[in-house]
């Protein structure tokens, strides 16, 4: 039978709204999904008007200017502030990114903030990322040889190095991967962009002699075979990485193994 | 209070930590056998490792002759001889072995024209005990920390090593007799409380950079692991010693790799003039970084600064090229457009040094077992309780850490304290039974600070605390300054009974994890600026304007630090180190610290 009724809360209320920035040269409207887990309510858009000299020049630091100053329940996961740990990746101004190294200035109009779209959300801004990061173990991303490691360094060429550029880094964001709309279909079964694009670091490093057993591993008509080629994920890697092409690549690699 | 269960867990080893350290010692204990289990507040790869560039020195002799002995003496220099000669003799021979097998597991290291790994020149890094300058710091561009961080925690899958992630650690749970039985830890996700028993517990918690206002240290370094200690009643070592890094980005303090100068970047003042030719003829831009920063202080301070306000420094690398930007410093390429709006290859960035790593923490030995100061023992250990990484102090740093020997230090004393580990606990050693008020309090504390109705915020407090070590214990220090300091601190400690928790959840609750935090920031900070004022000498990163050399007579000794619940601070010592392991290589005794 068809659904037809929407899922659970999925219709957003109107929430509370924060003044403070009265005589602020450059206000500016945050606007944050919150959600509760211990109400059980629905969720709801809390709008909390800043004054943006008053804080840092990056979304996070208006969000934590508010969690400092006006509600510290508004809840996140931050670290390292500087985009490279993944941490405050959620949904900005309709586009996955990282909070740390978006400005806000760069934003027309209201901020609007919402976690990572398509996951399960534990609280506000914190999205449910035990599957995703289950599809990262399951490409097996670690270095697999048969042939003993030498008593010095394996050698590899620059050539060789090179080509794991712009897919060793990778920072498990899941910015790719949730604004996919066939992960958001299919992520049950698909891996999505991130998982195979570090599928693919290992299956362009030279040092790894797995070549094979990954590939059997990925041949399937959804691990690797329901990349449509939208280029989401590209367009909305806050790394600047193209995770469709390292798909396109092992796709490629299937078939002329196959030849 | 209200009621908590406790759900129990029984394991072998429980790391508290999944940076470097901690997920070297935790993978490397699961293929020991051991049942461990890692309990850690973040996803392992967003463990502030991630954020490490230039890279991990080990003498490999890539680039041209190096040697493990080279390495030593200038790290045991660049500790200013406060470091342990056993424990930097250790490091620096293992660190070959260590380098080769995070090869072997996948790291991707730059190459060289011949397929090796490639190395960089790094500050105090010299050959021939101090003739010349070393390529010795083994890099994956300028992303090293994040390059082995998954590596390790890719490991760490192959391993099966068992993961509680985003659980909080509330409380060590000690016995009567001081020895450690097990962590209490918070899973943030469900609100469920969880006591595990170890027979030993490995603390691999990082460092307290978030104590100060600017910090290169991402917002999760908050010193945990040294706040649970201090409140088990045992000392913290070293606390005076903060290293502030020379470059970090001016305003968002951002840190820009010293292998931005290991590549021939440079310095300059308002001037134009590469200043540091006149700090440190030899070593110039790669003097340690204790050097570095105070020259750049008094450029700034005698007028030199650069910017409308004359208040920092230019870094330069526009002279390298776009070609070796693009091929090894891509990061700091993106980093400098994002936080200072500049283009490396054309212009400048605006840096000012910003505190960045802690050579003080929980003191260890080599092994990794935490010791104390114990009937007149200073090297006693403490039953069931390791230490490793940034948290501890083992004392391979001393008063000044080199750079690339942090992400050395992670990976080879979390290796080490795998082996002590597996030769001291037998599989299947039952646990012993453990009386209800040994976890009592630790839920009493948590409980009232869940419930804490304060007039003050956490941020508020935190604030505070982060202004004041900035002003009064920088990288200048004056006894007069570090007084008001200490008694500014010390009402700020006392404020915390008046803290506000606006969130009363046990699911996510942020502002509760926030205010834990802070708690163990506070005793960092306490006992970290109160040493720095008890300690009249200057020694590497401690350098006091009113006792201006260093004392190798009164103070060639390590300090430590205990809180009392009413933030009194007790002080007491410990020798520093001046022997070897073996007879490969002589004690290199005190001289002159120049570059």
């Amino acid at each position: 039978m068809a659904e037809f009724t929407l899922p659970k809360n999925s219709k957003i209320q109107p929430g509370k709204t924060v003044s403070a920035a009265a005589g602020a040269k450059r206000a500016r409207k945050v606007v944050i999904y919150r959600w509760d887990p211990d109400t059980g309510e629905n969720p709801r858009l809390d709008t909390f008007e800043i004054d943006l000299d008053k804080c840092g020049p990056m979304v996070l630091d208006a969000i934590l200017y508010i969690k400092n100053e006006l509600d510290p329940t508004v809840t996140l996961r931050r670290s390292c502030r500087e985009g490279i740990c993944g941490s405050c990746a959620m949904n900005i101004d309709g586009t996955n990114t990282l909070a740390c190294t978006t400005a806000t200035e760069s934003i027309k109009g209201d901020v609007k903030i919402y976690p990572l779209p398509h996951m399960p959300v534990q609280k506000d801004l914190v999205p449910d990322l035990t599957h995703f990061f289950a599809q990262y173990a399951s490409v097996q991303p670690w270095l697999k040889t048969d042939t003993a490691p030498p008593d010095r360094e394996r050698l590899q060429s620059k050539d060789d190095r090179a080509k794991l550029d712009g897919l060793y880094e990778c920072i498990l964001c899941a910015c790719c991967s949730t604004s996919c709309p066939s992960y958001w279909w299919n992520s049950d079964r698909y891996l999505g962009p991130a998982a195979l694009l570090q599928a693919y670091r290992w299956l362009a490093d030279s040092r790894d002699e797995a070549t094979g057993e990954r590939l059997d591993n990925l041949e399937d008509p959804f691990r690797l075979y329901r990349c449509h080629t939208i280029m989401n994920c590209a367009r909305t890697c806050p790394k600047g990485l193209n995770p469709a092409k390292a798909i396109a690549e092992i796709k490629k690699m299937m078939v002329s193994r196959t030849l | 209070m209200a009621s908590y269960t406790l759900i129990e867990h029984k394991y072998d080893v429980v790391v508290v930590g999944a940076g470097g350290a901690g997920l070297r010692a935790t993978f490397g204990m699961a293929a020991e056998g051991l049942k461990t289990a890692c309990i850690t507040k973040v996803f392992p790869t967003r463990s502030h490792t991630v954020a490490a560039q230039g890279g991990m020195s080990a003498a490999l002799a890539n680039m041209g002759p190096d040697d493990w002995r080279w390495h030593m003496y200038d790290t045991i220099k660049g500790s200013d001889w406060l470091g342990d000669q056993d424990a930097i003799e250790y490091m620096c021979r293992e660190a070959i072995p260590a380098v080769i097998e995070l090869e072997h597991y996948g790291v991707p290291f730059s190459r060289t024209e011949s397929g090796n790994i490639y190395q960089r020149p790094f500050g105090g890094m010299t050959t021939n005990y101090g003739e010349g300058i070393a390529q010795r710091t083994c890099a994956a561009a300028d992303r090293t920390g994040h390059a082995i961080l998954h590596t390790l925690y890719q490991q760490s899958l192959k391993h099966n090593a068992e993961f509680f992630i985003e659980y909080f650690a509330v409380d060590l749970v000690m016995d009567d007799d001081g020895a450690c039985k097990g962590v209490v830890a918070w899973n943030l996700a469900d609100g469920t409380l969880h006591l595990f028993r170890a027979h030993s517990v490995v603390l691999a918690t990082g460092g307290y950079g978030r104590a100060y206002f600017s910090a290169t240290s991402a917002h999760t370094c908050t010193g945990d692991g040294n706040g649970m200690v201090l409140r088990a009643g045992l000392p913290l070592q070293d606390m005076e010693f903060t290293q502030f890094h020379p470059t970090g980005i001016y305003g968002a303090g951002c840190l820009m790799t010293e292998g931005v100068r290991g590549e021939g970047g440079g310095l300059t003042n308002s001037k134009g003039e590469r200043f540091m030719e006149r700090y440190a003829p030899n070593a110039k831009d790669l003097a340690s970084r204790d050097v570095v920063s105070r020259s750049m202080t008094i450029e700034i301070r005698e007028g030199r600064g650069v910017g409308s306000l004359n208040d920092h420094i230019h870094l330069h690398l526009e002279h390298l090229g776009a070609e070796v930007i693009e091929e090894r410093l891509p990061g700091i390429a993106e980093s400098a457009r994002i936080f200072a709006n500049v283009d490396v290859t054309k212009e400048p960035i605006p840096v000012l040094p910003t505190v960045h790593y802690n050579m003080g923490g929980i003191p260890t030995n080599y092994h990794g077992n935490v010791v104390t100061l114990k009937n007149g023992n200073p090297d006693a250990e403490v039953p069931g309780l390791m230490s490793i990484g940034e948290a501890a102090c083992v004392s391979v740093h001393g008063a000044n850490r080199l750079g690339s020997n942090s992400l050395l230090d992670l990976v080879v004393f979390g290796r080490a304290a795998a082996k002590r580990a597996a030769a001291d606990i037998k599989r299947d050693m039952s646990h012993s039974s453990l009386p209800s008020r040994a976890t009592d309090g630790i839920l009493a504390r948590f409980d009232g600070l869940r419930h804490a109705k304060g007039s003050a915020s956490t941020a508020h407090i935190r604030n505070e605390m982060q202004r004041t070590m900035q002003n009064y214990a920088a990288v200048f220090r004056t006894g007069d300054a570090l007084a008001e300091g200490c008694a500014k601190m010390d009402a700020i400690h006392s404020s915390f009974k008046d803290v506000k928790v606006t969130d009363r959840s046990l699911i996510w609750n942020t502002d509760l994890v926030e205010t834990l935090e802070l708690d163990n920031l506070l005793g960092s900070a306490v006992v970290s600026i109160q040493a720095a004022a008890n300690r009249k000498e200057s020694r590497g990163a401690h350098a006091r304007e009113d006792y201006p050399d260093r004392d190798d007579e009164n103070w060639m000794k390590h300090t430590l630090t205990w809180l009392s619940g009413e933030g009194k601070v007790d002080f007491d010592y410990r020798p520093v180190h001046m022997y070897t392991l073996s007879d490969e290589v002589q004690v290199f005794p005190p001289k002159k610290r120049t570059y």
